[in-house]
C-alpha cells in the first residue's frame, strides 16, 4: 500500500487493542446515509514511475522558453545550493515553529530573514512573510487603517501605475472591510504619479498613500515627495517595493523627511523559481511604534533557563491562535520555505552580488529597448527613470505578437491594453541578469520577422 | 482574600474603581485578575479624552499566551491614563491596586458606582469560579 | 553548541563570486535615488553560507527525521517523488503569464488536480488559488457574502463558529466584515444544537464548522445541523483541516456543505516547509459556482486548457494573489494524488482512524484520561491532563517539552481552548505501529518521572539545542533583529 507501513498482523494486534472487529468499525459514529461510494472519477494510483513518466511528458510539452516578461515575477539565477539546502528535510518537512526548543533552526533563519529584510528596506521590524506581494499590500493597507487612528475615512490613495493585479487583490481582500480605494492618474509623459494628481486630495482624510517602487511599468517615482505628501495630509506612506531595486536605491525607510511607516512587497526575486506564480512570499517591515499592528510571525531572540539566547515565536498576542476574532489577520501558515530559499540566496549573493544582480537586469533591459527601438513601428512610451521594466508601443496589436513569439519558443511580454485601454498596442518587457546579448539579439530578430508582415499590410 | 481593598468596588469581569472624589474614578484590574493572566507583556491603554461605557472594551491586557479585553465599569471620559504601563506591563502583576492602575475616568452619573460589588461581594463571585 | 548568526560570520569584501556577474557594468540610478546606506546582507562565501544554513537545519525536529504527532497539521509522510517531479526545470521555469498554448502540460495538471478535488469532497467546483487554509476560509466566508449579497439580502451580520474552532475561524470572519458568534460544545464534543438553534436567525450569514471537529470527534449531528441553517438562511462552510479523517469515507457535499478549503499541506501531504507554504483550495456546491475566485483552470471548445477569469465568471469574488497561488505545491499535491489514486484514497483515512483509536486505546489502558472517552477517536484524539495536573501539577506543556527529550515531536498543546492540559495527537496515516509504541513508551515513562520527581519534568527539555525559553523575555525586550551596535 502506497506511504502505508502496516503489515496484516500489525492491523489484527491493533484492531485488538482498540478492542474493534474491522477498520470499517472505527467509522460507525458517522450516519450510514451520508456514507460515500467509490470515488469513481478518481484515476487508479499509479507507481512512482509511471507518474514520472507523465509529469516529464507534460513538462516536455511546455518546454524552457525565454522570458522576456517580468510583471510582477522575474527570471532570476538562483545559486545552486539555496534549492538543495531548502531541499533538506530538515527544512521542508517541519512544521511552523511552535516548540521553539525543536524548531531553532527553523527560527533562527526567520530571525536573520528579519535583519536582512528591515536592513534593505531600512525599517525597524519585520514579519516572517505573509502569501504573496499582492496580498502582503492588502495586509499593509488593513494594518495601515488600525494603525492611524486619527484618520477615519478608510480612504487609501492608490496609483494607477501600481500592477492592475495588485489593486484587483486588493480590492478583493479589502472591500469587505470598507477600504476605499482611490485611484491616482500617472502622466502619460513620464509614467508616473506627479504631484498634480495629489493635489486634489490635499487636506482630505487620507488613511494611506501607495508608493510603488519601481512602478509596473518599470519606472521610480517621485518616492520622496510622495512620502512628504503623506505626511503632510496626515496619512501614512506604504511603500510597494522590488528588493532587487532596493540593491542600488535608497531604502524606503529613508524616502523623504521621516521615511515610509510601512513596506511590503513581492519576495519571488531573491530565490524563489517562477514556477507557474507561485509559491512566493510576501513580505512586510514597518517602523518600531506599528509593530504590534504588524500580520504575520515574528520571531525574537530571547534567553533559555541557563540563560543562553535562543529564538521563539514573539507577540503571538497579535496572531489569530490567541486574538482570534481580534486578530490583525487571520493568516497562519505562510510561506516559511521560500522565506529559508530567500535569506540563503541573499547570504550567497551578499550585497556585491544583489547590486551587480540589479545592475546587469537594468544593462540588459536598456539593452533590450535600444535594439526593439530601432525596428519600425515600435517606440518607447515614458520618459521616467527605468529599472529593469519598460513599456513599448508597437504600430500594431501586441497580442498576435505575442502568440506567434510563444509558438517559437519565447514568452515576449506583457500585452497593457487589456488593463490599461489608454496604453493602445503597448508592451511591457524585461531582461533580467540571466539574457546574454545572443538571447537578446534572438528575441528582436524574431520579433522584426513577425513584424514584417503586419507592417506591410 | 483577605488582601481584596475594602475600599474598591468591582465589576464581575474583575475590574476594580476608586473614587478619587471630584466625580473622578481610577480604575484598574483585580490581583485575581492578573494571577490568571500570567505575566503581562503589553496593555493597550485607551486614547486620553475617549468616552468609556459600562461592559464595553476600553483596554487590552497582554500575556504571551493571551489577551484579554478590560470593560470599563463606568461610563464616562477618560481624563488620565497610565503612561508608565508602556515600559513595564509588569506594574500590573506587582501592583494591581496601586502602580498597576490603568485609567482615570470622569463619571458621567455620580451614582453609577451602585452597581458594582463591594469587596466581599467580588470575593463571593471569585470564590464561586 | 550554538550556531553563530550568519552576520557573525561576514567579513568586509567577501564574496560568492561564482553566483553573479561579474564586471563593471554600466548601470546607475539618479543620485537622487541612489542608496546611501548599506544593504545589511552578510558577506560570506558560499562554503560558508551551505555550512551555517546546514547546521541550522540541524536544528530542526522534521517529519523526515522525528515522528510528529501534531494534532490538527496532518505531519504525513511527504513523498520525495512530489518534490522531484514538481521542480522539473520545465515547471520551475515557467512564467505564470506564459501564454496557454505553451501551458497545455502544466494547465492539464491543474485540471486533473480540480476534478480529483471535486470527486473526493462531492463538490461541484474547485478553484486551487487560494495560498492557504487561512486564505481558503476568506474565499469561502467571501463567497457566502457574495451569494447573500447578490440576493439582495443584505441584512446578514453574523457567522456562527463553534467555540472548539480554529483561530483562524473567527479571525476570517472578522476579515470579511462580520461579527463571529460563538456557538457552545456540548459534553461528548458536539455542537450544542439548543444553542445552535437559539443563535440562529435573520443575521445568520453562515456557520463554519469543521468535522471531525477540532477535538477529533465526528460531528454526529451534521444532518440536523445542516437543515437548521439552512432553514434560517444561511450556508455552510466546511474547514478541510481535518479531511484526512474521512477521505473515501464521507463527502462534505454529502453532509450538506456549501462551501470548503482543504488543506492540501495536510491532506495531500505537500510539506509544511517550517511554516509554508501551503494550499487551501476552495470547493463549492452549485449554488457558489459563479462566486468562486479566479483563476479557474477550464476547457475550450477544442478540448485544450484555458484560464476561466472574470470575463468567464463576472460574480465572482475576484482575485487572491498575484497570479494564480501556490502552483508549485498544487503540483506536489497533484503527483500524490495520482501515486494514491482511488483505493489509496480511502486507505488514508482508514489507516489514520486504525493508527488513532490504537493510540488512544493504549494511551487510556496507561493511564492516561482521553477527554471524550466515550467517543471514537477521529484520525486524531485529545488526553487532558487535568487530573494529573491536579494532583502533581504537571502540565500539557511540561509533558510536550519532555516528549522532545524522548525524540519526539510535541502533540499540538495551544488548542483547542477548550480543554484544559490538552494534548491534541493525530498520529497519520503513515506511521508503522513500531514508532506509536515508541511513542506509548515515552508518554508512560514521561507520566512515571511525573510522579518521582516534577521538578525534572518542569525543566524539560534538556537534550535540544537550547533549554525551556523565556517568552516573557522575548515580548518585554524585544529583539526582532540583529543589531551589532546594540550588542557591542
Ligand atoms: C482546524 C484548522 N483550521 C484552519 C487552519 C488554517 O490553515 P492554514 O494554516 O493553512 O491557513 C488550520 C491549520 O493550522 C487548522 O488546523
Amino acid at each position: 500500500m502506497p506511504f502505508i507501513p502496516h503489515t496484516e498482523s500489525d492491523v489484527e494486534q491493533m484492531l485488538g487493542a482498540i478492542d474493534a472487529p474491522s477498520i470499517e468499525a472505527l467509522f460507525d459514529e458517522i450516519p450510514a446515509e451520508l456514507r460515500c461510494g467509490r470515488l469513481d472519477r478518481v484515476p487508479e494510483g499509479m507507481t512512482e514511475m509511471e507518474i514520472t513518466r507523465l509529469m516529464h511528458e507534460r513538462a516536455d510539452a511546455d518546454g524552457r522558453p525565454l522570458n522576456f516578461i517580468g510583471a510582477g515575477a522575474y527570471e532570476h539565477h538562483v545559486p545552486a545550493a539555496v534549492w538543495e539546502i531548502v531541499s533538506r528535510g530538515e527544512f521542508y518537512s517541519a512544521y511552523t515553529p511552535y516548540q521553539a526548543e525543536a524548531s531553532q533552526g527553523t527560527l533562527q533563519v526567520i530571525y536573520e530573514f528579519q535583519t536582512m529584510m528591515c536592513g534593505l528596506t531600512g525599517l525597524d521590524v519585520s514579519n516572517a512573510s505573509l502569501y504573496d506581494g499582492a496580498t502582503a499590500l492588502a495586509e499593509a493597507l488593513l494594518m495601515a487603517v488600525r494603525a492611524n487612528r486619527k484618520s477615519k475615512s478608510r480612504r487609501i490613495l492608490m496609483p494607477r501605475s501600481v500592477a492592475p493585479v495588485y489593486r484587483q487583490v486588493v480590492e478583493t481582500i479589502c472591500s469587505t472591510q470598507g477600504l476605499q480605494l482611490v485611484e491616482l492618474a500617472y502622466d502619460p509623459a513620464t509614467g508616473t504619479t506627479p504631484e498634480a494628481a495629489l493635489a486634489e486630495h490635499a487636506g482630505g482624510d487620507i488613511t494611506a498613500v501607495v508608493i510603488p517602487h519601481p512602478n509596473f511599468f518599470g519606472c521610480f517615482e517621485a518616492v520622496d515627495q510622495l512620502t512628504d505628501w503623506a505626511h503632510a495630509n496626515g496619512a501614512l506612506a506604504v511603500a510597494l517595493v522590488n528588493p532587487v531595486a532596493l540593491a542600488l536605491t535608497r531604502a524606503p525607510g529613508e524616502w523623504g523627511a521621516q521615511g515610509v511607516d510601512i513596506c511590503c512587497g513581492e519576495g519571488q526575486p531573491l530565490g524563489s523559481p517562477l514556477s507557474s506564480g507561485g509559491p512566493y512570499f510576501g513580505f512586510m517591515t514597518c517602523k518600531q511604534a506599528l509593530v504590534r499592528q504588524l500580520p504575520g510571525r515574528i520571531v525574537g531572540r530571547t534567553l533559555d533557563l541557563d540563560g543562553k539566547p535562543g529564538f521563539a515565536l514573539t507577540l503571538q498576542a497579535r496572531e489569530q491562535h490567541i486574538r482570534r476574532g481580534k486578530a490583525t489577520s487571520n493568516i497562519c501558515t505562510n510561506q516559511g520555505l521560500l522565506v529559508t530559499a530567500a535569506t540563503i540566496h541573499m547570504s550567497i549573493l551578499g550585497p556585491a552580488g544583489l547590486q551587480q544582480v540589479a545592475r546587469a537586469s537594468m544593462a540588459n533591459t536598456r539593452k533590450l529597448v535600444d535594439a526593439l527601438v530601432e525596428l519600425p513601428g515600435v517606440e518607447p512610451v515614458f520618459s521616467g527613470t527605468r529599472f529593469h521594466e519598460a513599456v513599448l508601443r508597437f504600430d500594431q496589436p501586441v497580442r498576435p505578437l505575442i502568440d506567434a513569439l510563444g509558438g517559437r519558443g519565447i514568452v515576449g511580454g506583457y500585452a497593457l491594453e487589456p488593463v490599461y485601454p489608454e496604453l493602445k498596442h503597448c508592451l511591457l518587457v524585461c531582461a533580467t541578469e540571466t539574457k546574454t546579448d545572443a538571447d537578446i539579439d534572438t528575441y528582436v530578430q524574431t520579433l522584426a520577422a513577425l513584424m514584417r508582415p503586419a507592417s506591410a499590410a | 482574600m483577605s488582601d481584596i481593598p475594602q475600599d474598591l468596588k468591582f465589576a464581575e469581569s474583575h475590574e476594580w474603581v476608586r473614587e478619587e472624589g471630584g466625580g473622578l474614578v481610577t480604575v484598574g484590574i483585580s490581583d485575581h485578575a492578573q494571577e490568571a493572566l500570567g505575566d503581562l507583556v503589553y496593555v493597550e491603554v485607551p486614547d486620553v479624552g475617549a468616552a468609556v461605557t459600562v461592559g464595553d472594551a476600553c483596554a487590552v491586557v497582554e500575556s504571551v499566551k493571551a489577551a484579554s479585553d478590560v470593560y470599563s465599569p463606568v461610563d464616562g471620559e477618560v481624563v488620565a491614563v497610565n503612561e508608565a504601563l508602556a515600559d513595564a506591563p509588569e506594574l500590573i502583576n506587582s501592583e494591581p491596586y496601586g502602580e498597576g492602575w490603568i485609567m482615570q475616568v470622569r463619571l458621567a452619573d455620580a451614582n453609577a458606582l451602585d452597581d458594582l460589588l463591594d469587596a466581599e461581594g467580588y470575593a463571593n463571585a471569585i470564590a464561586d469560579e | 553548541m550554538t550556531e553563530p548568526l550568519i552576520f557573525e560570520h561576514s567579513r568586509p569584501g567577501r564574496t560568492a563570486a561564482a553566483q553573479f556577474p561579474a564586471g563593471d557594468i554600466d548601470a546607475a540610478v539618479p543620485a537622487e535615488l541612489a542608496r546611501t546606506s548599506g544593504l545589511g546582507l552578510p558577506e560570506v562565501s558560499e562554503l560558508q553560507a551551505v555550512r551555517h544554513f546546514t547546521r541550522l537545519s540541524q536544528r530542526n525536529f522534521s517529519i523526515d527525521t522525528h515522528f510528529y504527532p501534531l494534532g490538527s497539521c496532518t505531519m504525513k509522510y511527504n513523498p520525495r517523488a512530489c518534490n522531484r517531479l514538481a521542480m522539473l526545470p520545465e515547471f520551475l521555469s515557467r512564467h505564470p503569464l506564459a501564454p496557454v498554448s505553451a501551458s497545455q502540460g502544466f494547465l492539464a495538471c491543474m485540471f486533473d488536480l480540480q476534478e480529483i478535488l471535486k470527486e473526493v469532497t462531492g463538490m461541484k467546483g474547485v478553484s486551487l488559488t487560494p495560498m492557504a487554509g487561512a486564505q481558503g476560509e476568506f474565499a469561502g466566508v467571501a463567497m457566502i457574502r457574495a451569494y447573500h449579497e447578490a440576493r439582495g439580502d443584505t441584512e446578514r451580520t453574523e457567522i456562527l463558529v463553534p467555540d472548539a474552532a480554529h483561530g483562524t475561524n473567527p479571525a476570517t470572519a472578522t476579515m470579511c466584515g462580520y461579527v463571529a458568534r460563538e456557538i457552545p460544545t456540548d459534553a461528548n464534543g458536539d455542537v450544542d444544537v439548543e444553542a445552535l438553534k437559539a443563535a440562529l436567525g435573520p443575521k445568520t450569514a453562515g456557520i463554519m464548522l469543521t468535522n471531525p471537529s477540532t477535538l477529533g470527534v465526528f460531528e454526529r449531528k451534521i444532518s440536523e445541523i445542516s437543515k437548521l441553517v439552512h432553514q434560517a438562511g444561511g450556508l455552510l462552510y466546511y474547514d478541510g483541516a481535518n479531511l484526512n479523517a474521512i477521505l473515501g469515507k464521507v463527502r462534505p457535499g454529502d453532509m450538506g456543505f456549501d462551501v470548503i478549503h482543504m488543506n492540501l499541506h495536510k491532506t495531500f501531504s505537500t510539506p509544511h516547509g517550517g511554516g509554508g507554504p501551503g494550499s487551501g483550495a476552495v470547493g463549492v456546491s452549485e449554488r457558489l459556482l459563479p462566486f468562486m475566485p479566479i483563476p479557474v483552470v477550464g476547457k475550450a471548445a477544442d478540448d485544450s486548457y484555458r484560464w476561466l477569469d472574470e470575463d468567464d465568471l463576472p460574480q465572482s469574488i475576484g482575485r487572491l494573489s498575484g497570479f494564480m497561488g501556490n502552483a508549485g505545491v498544487l503540483l506536489r499535491a497533484y503527483v500524490y494524488a495520482r501515486m494514491l489514486g482511488r483505493d489509496g484514497m480511502h486507505r488514508v483515512a482508514e489507516f489514520a482512524a486504525l493508527n488513532a483509536n490504537y493510540l488512544m486505546a493504549r494511551l487510556r489502558e496507561a493511564g492516561f484520561d482521553p477527554a471524550f472517552p466515550d467517543r471514537r477517536a477521529s484520525h486524531e484524539f485529545i488526553i487532558t491532563l487535568k487530573r494529573q495536573n491536579k494532583s502533581v501539577g504537571v502540565t500539557a506543556t511540561d509533558v510536550a517539552k519532555r516528549l522532545l527529550d524522548h525524540g519526539f515531536h510535541a502533540p499540538t498543546v495551544y488548542f483547542p481552548l477548550l480543554v484544559p492540559e490538552c494534548l491534541l495527537i493525530e498520529p497519520t496515516e503513515t506511521e508503522s505501529k513500531e514508532a506509536l509504541d515508541g511513542f506509548i513508551d515515552a508518554m508512560i515513562a514521561i507520566a512515571e518521572e511525573a510522579e518521582a520527581d516534577i521538578e525534572q519534568l518542569r525543566g524539560a527539555p534538556y537534550t535540544m539545542p537550547v533549554r525551556r525559553l523565556d517568552d516573557v523575555r522575548a515580548a518585554r525586550q524585544l529583539d526582532v533583529r540583529y543589531q551589532p551596535e546594540a550588542a557591542a
